[in-house]
């Protein structure tokens, strides 16, 4: 219960200063094409500004990383983003990366907002655990936000799909925590806290309210884990009774169900929240559902700091190297981070300038169907800013 | 050790891969027919058993029904399967179970619950085939998904360690880990199929994961006409979703949690749980059935469908290596259903005797 009141105190603030900013640019009855982001806690002071530049941690990661990044670093200097980058080229596969990696995660804590590409994580035992959780964890960047919302001018098997995915990021079967009791035996454990459970709920209602959507579905498997996902749900249920009176519905849903669902009926779904594990898969699915990975963006948000990464965290490594990826899911997470440092104005000239290229159809990368290079789409997205 | 040649039934030496032991051995009786159990179900499933029956015999398929009831006893405040069942069951090895109704009030343990930990039932197959005729969003669905059914997030050992702190267990055991994947393999050679998947978390489960990994890496060496490879759960349901008609080809093993979500995401694919078989092997029986309800409230008003229970029924003659019925029963299915002549779910006309009739028309 006490940390219960510590939180929304905490919340409080946050919220007060969100709404204050983000409302007035958001119409509640229409959203805008660039769904992407709306409604993400703005800060309203620069964390690092020299003369008015801000300083961002970029960290390219593996695979198609530095490829997609290079991709964001040129429209940004095209547009005179006053963005100054920090750059770690980290890489999850190379020995000695440690201490670049503890550098990183230093500018990081200096900067509090960063964009970063996907770490490869090693499968063998004693292999170092997943960087890309341990920076979630270490900044307790606890919301995974993700926006799959069908690509006027791109369609799929399924119309109008328009849904967020709320991801909690910091616990659950991403604990690390594993041990053999006995050889041949071996015991995961997944660690659920009501206090996580409570805070990711609020996000995802808070998101709603913020962005005018009108359900929140909690996905969940309390039939089978009934005190783990059953704290979750029960928790979701507490926190959904505070926000009956804005009108938010709220449901749930058995997360075998959700996939099911979800590929069949995909229009029925507006904020869905989740634990970590289900959250990685949902997120897959509702990728495929609307163009790829290549062209959803997300970020992770947390109390003090901002990482921005696309939505499906993939590395691609069979396509590294071959300037052959989509950098949509990428610019579009740099626009979002551009609306959370406040400067709406290129991002909404950047993104649009995206939309408009994949509307057209005329330069489009291999995993939409396309011929186009990496570096086409960069110059056909530069053309229509 | 197993030894690595065995006499088959037809007195061929032949190198064989150890079968797992789920395998079925049993001989025809007197008449030349296999016995198999029958479990008809609650609301629809005498219907659709019956239509199963009819078909069976026109088709002049071995197989002599011994019918039981599982409907739950109470036994010393304890609810129990009644005894003849589980004799029957275990006597035959192979049983046919419609749709159960599922008791509703505190302190039932699910029938399949029960039924999984009478008979070791330790793999549950789930396939999963677009039907011509039946348009949905996706075509050229055909994945087989093999699911460990016995441990890993489902073990049910649970703990709060303070107020808001709960632990859950995932238990892997080396055990379950390498007879699912025999199975696996087993399964991929006697279809047909010619690559194991193997799905995972291990970068983020590194120990658990990785000796699921590592039991399917062994029990590989030991089909080397079967190729074997490893995807990430979040790549597999990126990919399936994008385009599932590469995953025709092979047969995809996994640990619990991951496999009945993938399970249900495949059958959502081609339209639901109501045209999805499913067969539970175990090491004392195998029991194959529809996934979905028992639809009360349409029961005995000749408008079920029974193309679930009919291919399940066909997974389970392939399982009895009875292939050649399966194949032709299963085509007569398929091709009733992709001339449009369909139950009412399938926004048909037939009831479920015309339906059935329709198919034996076609064997």
């Amino acid at each position: 219960m006490n940390a219960f009141k510590n939180l929304s105190r905490q919340a409080a603030p946050a919220l007060r200063q969100a709404s204050k900013i983000a409302l007035p640019a958001q119409p509640h009855i229409l959203r805008p094409a660039t769904t992407l982001a709306a409604g993400t806690p703005k800060i309203s002071k620069g964390p690092t500004k020299y003369g008015g530049v801000y300083t961002v941690t970029l960290i390219p990661g593996d695979g198609v990383g530095v490829e997609i990044t290079d991709s964001v670093k040129e429209i940004f200097e095209a547009l005179n983003v006053p963005v100054e980058w920090e750059q770690f080229d980290v890489s999850g596969e190379t020995h000695g990366s440690e201490a670049l990696f503890k550098e990183a995660m230093e500018s990081l804590r200096r900067n509090k907002v960063g964009l970063k590409g996907i770490l490869f994580t090693p499968i063998d035992t004693g292999s170092h655990n997943s960087w890309n959780v341990a920076m979630r964890q270490q900044l307790d960047i606890y919301a995974s936000l993700v926006i799959c919302k069908t690509l006027p001018g791109y369609p799929t098997r399924h119309k109008d799909v328009d849904f967020a995915i709320i991801r909690e990021n910091t616990e659950g079967e991403y604990s690390g925590l594993e041990h053999s009791s006995y050889p041949g035996v071996v015991e995961s454990l997944k660690v659920s806290t009501r206090a996580k459970a409570e805070r990711i709920s609020r996000f995802a209602f808070d998101f709603a309210l913020k962005n005018g959507r009108k359900k929140v579905t909690c996905v969940h498997k309390a039939n089978i884990m009934k005190m783990g996902d059953g704290l979750f749900l029960n928790t979701f249920r507490k926190v959904a009774e505070e926000y009956k009176s804005s009108g938010i519905e709220s449901n749930d849903m058995i997360v075998d169900n959700t996939s099911m669902q979800l590929v069949s009926r995909p229009q029925q779904f507006d904020v869905m929240v989740m634990p970590n594990l289900y959250g990685n898969i949902v997120s897959n699915i509702g990728a495929a559902l609307v163009g790829g990975p290549g062209t959803v963006p997300g970020c992770n948000i947390g109390r003090e700091y901002a990482l921005y990464e696309p939505g499906c965290r993939h590395v691609a490594k069979d396509i590294m190297g071959t300037n052959a990826a989509n950098p949509a899911a990428m610019i579009l997470s740099a626009t979002m981070m551009l609306r959370h440092l406040g400067l709406d104005t290129q991002a909404n000239q950047i993104a649009e300038s995206v939309y408009k290229v994949i509307l057209d159809g005329k330069v489009r990368t291999a995993d939409m169907g396309g011929k186009s290079k990496t570096h086409e789409f960069t110059q056909a997205v530069l053309a229509n800013l | 050790m197993r030894p690595a040649i065995q006499i088959s039934k037809r007195g061929l030496a032949m190198p064989v891969t150890s079968p797992p032991t789920s395998t079925f051995n049993k001989e025809k009786g007197s008449d030349g027919n296999y016995t198999v159990t029958l479990i008809p179900g609650d609301g629809i499933g005498p219907e659709v058993s019956h239509a199963v029956k009819e078909i069976y015999r026109a088709a002049n398929v071995p197989i002599k029904w011994e019918e039981v009831s599982v409907a739950p006893l109470i036994k010393n405040g304890k609810q129990v399967i009644p005894d003849e069942s589980i004799v029957s069951i275990k006597k035959n090895t192979v049983a046919l179970k419609g749709p159960l109704a599922t008791p509703i009030g505190k302190g039932h343990v699910s029938l399949n619950l029960t039924l999984r930990r009478t008979f070791n039932l330790f793999a549950n197959v789930r396939p999963c085939k677009s039907l011509e005729g039946y348009k949905t969003p996706y075509d050229n669905v055909d994945t087989v998904l093999i699911r460990e059914n016995t441990e890993g997030e489902y073990s049910g050992i649970e703990h709060e360690v303070v107020d808001g702190v709960v632990q859950s267990i995932k238990l892997i055991t080396y055990e379950a880990s390498e007879r699912v994947a025999r199975y696996a393999f087993h399964h991929a050679k006697q279809n047909g199929r010619t690559r194991v998947t193997a799905v995972h978390k291990a970068p983020i489960m590194k120990m658990s994961d990785g000796m699921f990994l590592h039991a399917c890496r062994q029990v590989a060496k030991e089909y080397p006409e079967i190729a074997y490879d490893e995807d990430l759960l979040d790549r597999a349901c990126l990919r399936i979703v994008q385009d599932p008609a590469p995953y025709s080809d092979r047969v995809m093993v996994m640990p619990n949690l991951y496999g009945d979500i993938l399970s249900d995401m495949c059958a959502g694919l081609i339209g639901g749980l109501g045209l999805t078989p499913s067969g539970n092997i175990g090491k004392d029986a195998s029991i194959f059935e529809a996934v979905h309800g028992s639809a009360p409230d349409i029961a005995g008003q000749d408008k079920a469908n029974p193309t679930a229970l009919l291919l399940s029924s066909i997974m389970m003659l392939r399982h009895m290596s009875l292939f050649d019925k399966a194949s032709q029963i299963e085509s007569a299915i398929f091709k009733t259903i992709a001339a449009g002549e369909r139950t009412g779910d399938l926004g048909g006309k037939l009831g479920t005797k015309a339906f059935t009739e329709k198919i034996i028309s076609r064997l």
